[in-house]
């Protein structure tokens, strides 16, 4: 590690000036307000406001809403990563393999990448649209009847598609540059030895690519958790039935659009606390096996 | 660079001379597309209708966003003079004291000639107080009627000229146009929680609520899990598993019209304020209307309908010269002409009974055009059918679709669902009393 010293002791603290002063006024001050809000109940416009202590709280451990949109946060911010990982991870192997066209694929396959989540959102509305779109057309060819507008499980496929689609152009670029980063040499020891295409995957190249994965995992759990706003807004707006109402909708829903802030801010408050506990689980373990 | 910097304080102390001798105030609104453009003709023609006064409406986006907007507005003291509100925002605004100038208030003030009787009844009972003292100013209200597609009709061998009176009639037609293979469904909803629970309470003199349905006070709970509701959420569910009737989703239902537009449903309940739309894209089909249909055996059915849409709040804060321009503007807005003629682009009802007289050669031109307005003025308001009142009821709305839903997917019978909206929206209730 190389260590600065500087003499002036103002200057690192004005060098770091910008930087604390976006965290201030971008973080910790909405953080301290979210915090102090739920406690509070207050009316839409803030003229009479009553401490209440943890009642928001225990408001939301004794709802089934919030207990049910603790599960569907679950339920979706798993099947998002398997889904973006699983599919990424095959699309990387496969283009690893190309010789020529590396470059072509790549580019195309990042592409999604740079659509807006609420573009990408309204573009699975529509292809799964139960009356204009060209899936539920297809599927009723196939004898299945497509409806996600009242049918839940049809509900959660879409957002998981809609959500997994972005995600799996980032996890592709990772996946690939770390398998480019694994030597040929331990694959053609091991297929001297004679193992075969399937034994070298899983005994040489998922080993190495474990601090790859790893890294991903918790990258994706967090976009599944916090960034897929816009797709359930654009496709399903948490419905039906709460069946898609993953938390942060949520807080969004009951603060925003319900005038509920001191439910919607302990909400945030709990949401909060997920994300240090992501963040703590990412350095302590993440950062040092990649590191190494 | 100095001679331009110059010149723009020039331009800018200009700008500030003429807005001296004028008094600007905002008004947010949420109208989009083409309401919006009607919207802001309105606007345009009071103010060149006078010199002193000039009003500048400015799109907040939907409705949730642009009262939202307005909250946080107010809370930064930065709001607008004048803000249009969706009728389940009234039971927040209402409760606002100190924020909001009730309308009767700065009429009283501000107001040369105002006539609060010249009002319907039907509009302007929902957002008076329990005195009968006006709180905002009706703008645009609408109600839902029936539209049906007369050539799915005709193919069906039904009397295109003839669309369903009752539930059981609706059910018939429905059946035979299904049967005879006119269209693949009999018909579809926008807002299931507007149309098909309160405005179906109206309808048939049941009430939503305690209190005459909130009107009075906020000690009012929920009551709409009766008798007439619960059998037409069970008829729902089973025409639904039939295939008569197609859920288009919660909120407005952004697949009810698609399905009635491309003929897959013969009938939708709607919005009188779709019309213009209704009547765009209906291009391939003969266009009906009707009244909502009601169940015969519910004795005071048909009542009246209830209103829907936005009224205009006054925001506190203002100064005296802000309040008279608002004042003047409300005025401006409740003459016949400036009423007939936005009700007649728009679809939305005339608020004043002599718009209403003012728009007769319209709806004489335009038959069908009158159905809402004849459906809500059809008998007087009964404390059951003036509208409802309630706090969070933006929350308590999404309830009824997911309880709805619930029905639907077979978890829980039409009083389970009903039962557990009342339960559910008045643990909100009593939060919103509690504030």
């Amino acid at each position: 590690m190389k260590r600065t010293i500087f003499r002036n002791q103002l200057l690192p603290w004005l060098l770091l000036a910008p930087q604390l002063i976006i965290t201030f006024i971008f973080f910790l001050w909405p953080a301290a307000q979210a915090l102090r809000q739920s406690f509070l109940r207050q009316d839409a416009f803030g003229i009479r406001t009553t401490f209440v202590g943890l009642d928001n709280f225990r408001r939301l451990w004794n709802s089934p809403e919030y207990l049910n949109s603790l599960q569907v946060t679950a339920v979706f911010a798993i099947s998002v990563t398997v889904l973006s990982m699983g599919v990424a991870l095959l699309l990387a192997i496969a283009v690893d393999r190309m010789i020529r066209s590396t470059r072509v694929y790549t580019t195309l396959l990042v592409w999604p990448y740079a659509v807006a989540p609420a573009v990408a959102g309204i573009l699975w509305w529509f292809i799964f649209n139960p009356t204009i779109g060209i899936m539920p057309y297809l599927l009723g060819q196939l004898g299945y009847n497509w409806n996600h507008i009242s049918n839940k499980g049809d509900a959660m496929t879409l957002v998981v598609i809609a959500s997994a689609w972005k995600q799996i152009s980032y996890n592709f670029l990772f996946f690939l540059a770390g398998l480019q980063a694994i030597p040929a040499s331990l694959r053609e020891a091991a297929a001297i030895d004679g193992a075969g295409p399937v034994r070298r995957f899983f005994d040489i190249t998922f080993p190495l690519l474990s601090p790859t994965t790893f890294f991903l995992l918790v990258v994706n759990i967090v976009y599944a958790m916090f960034d897929t706003f816009a797709v359930i807004d654009a496709t399903t707006q948490g419905g039906p039935a709460q069946a898609t109402n993953i938390m942060v909708y949520k807080v969004y829903f009951d603060g925003f659009v319900g005038q509920n802030l001191g439910s919607s801010a302990a909400q945030s408050v709990i949401l909060m606390g997920l994300v240090a506990m992501l963040t703590v689980i990412q350095f302590r373990y993440v950062e040092k096996k990649v590191a190494y | 660079m100095n001679r331009l910097s110059t010149a723009s304080v020039v331009a800018l102390l200009a700008s500030l001379g003429t807005a001296q001798a004028q008094t600007s105030i905002e008004w947010w609104h949420a109208m989009g597309g083409e309401l919006g453009a009607k919207l802001e003709e309105v606007a345009q023609g009071f103010n060149d209708s006078q010199d002193d006064y000039r009003v500048m409406p400015s799109y907040k986006g939907t409705y949730p966003e642009t009262m939202t907007a307005a909250i946080a507005a107010f809370r930064a003291n930065q709001q607008p003079a004048i803000v249009q509100v969706f009728e389940v925002g009234t039971g927040t605004m209402m409760a606002a004291e100190g924020a909001i100038v009730p309308v009767h208030q700065l009429m009283e003030e501000h107001g040369q000639d105002f006539d609060a009787d010249a009002f319907l009844p039907s509009v302007v009972g929902y957002y008076t107080d329990t005195d009968g003292n006006m709180l905002s100013m009706p703008f645009n209200s609408s109600t839902p009627i029936l539209y049906y597609n007369k050539s799915v009709f005709e193919t069906a061998g039904l009397d295109p000229e003839q669309p369903p009176r009752t539930w059981a009639e609706l059910e018939q037609f429905s059946r035979q146009i299904m049967e005879s293979g006119a269209a693949s469904c009999g018909f579809t909803t926008q807002w299931v929680s507007w149309i098909q629970t309160e405005n179906l309470s109206a309808w048939h003199n049941q009430p939503i609520g305690t209190l005459e349905n909130g009107f009075g006070g906020t000690e009012a709970r929920l009551s709409l899990n009766g008798p007439v509701q619960v059998k037409h959420w069970g008829n729902l569910k089973s025409w639904a598993d039939e295939g008569l009737f197609k859920y288009g989703g919660p909120v407005g239902a952004d697949g009810a019209a698609p399905m009635f537009y491309s003929q897959e449903c013969a009938m939708m309940m709607g919005s009188s304020a779709s019309r213009a739309g209704v009547i765009a894209n209906a291009s391939a089909f003969d266009l009906g209307f009707g009244m909502l249909p009601y169940y015969d055996d519910v004795e005071g059915a048909p009542q009246n309908s209830i209103i829907g849409g936005a009224t205009l709040w006054v925001l506190s804060g203002k100064s005296d010269e802000e309040y008279a321009a608002a004042a003047a503007f409300f005025d401006y807005l409740t003459q016949p002409e400036v009423q007939a003629d936005w009700a007649s682009a728009t679809g939305y009802l005339p608020i004043t009974e002599a718009a209403r007289e003012a728009m007769a050669d319209y709806y004489a031109e335009n038959p069908g055009a009158d159905t809402g307005i004849n459906q809500i003025t059809l008998n007087d308001p009964t404390e059951n059918s003036k509208g409802l009142r309630f706090g969070n009821y933006v929350q308590i709305r999404g309830i009824i679709d997911e309880e709805f839903e619930q029905l639907l997917a077979g978890s829980k019978d039409a009083q389970g669902a009903l039962d557990s909206v009342v339960a559910r929206g008045d643990d909100l209730l009593e939060q919103f009393q509690a504030q």
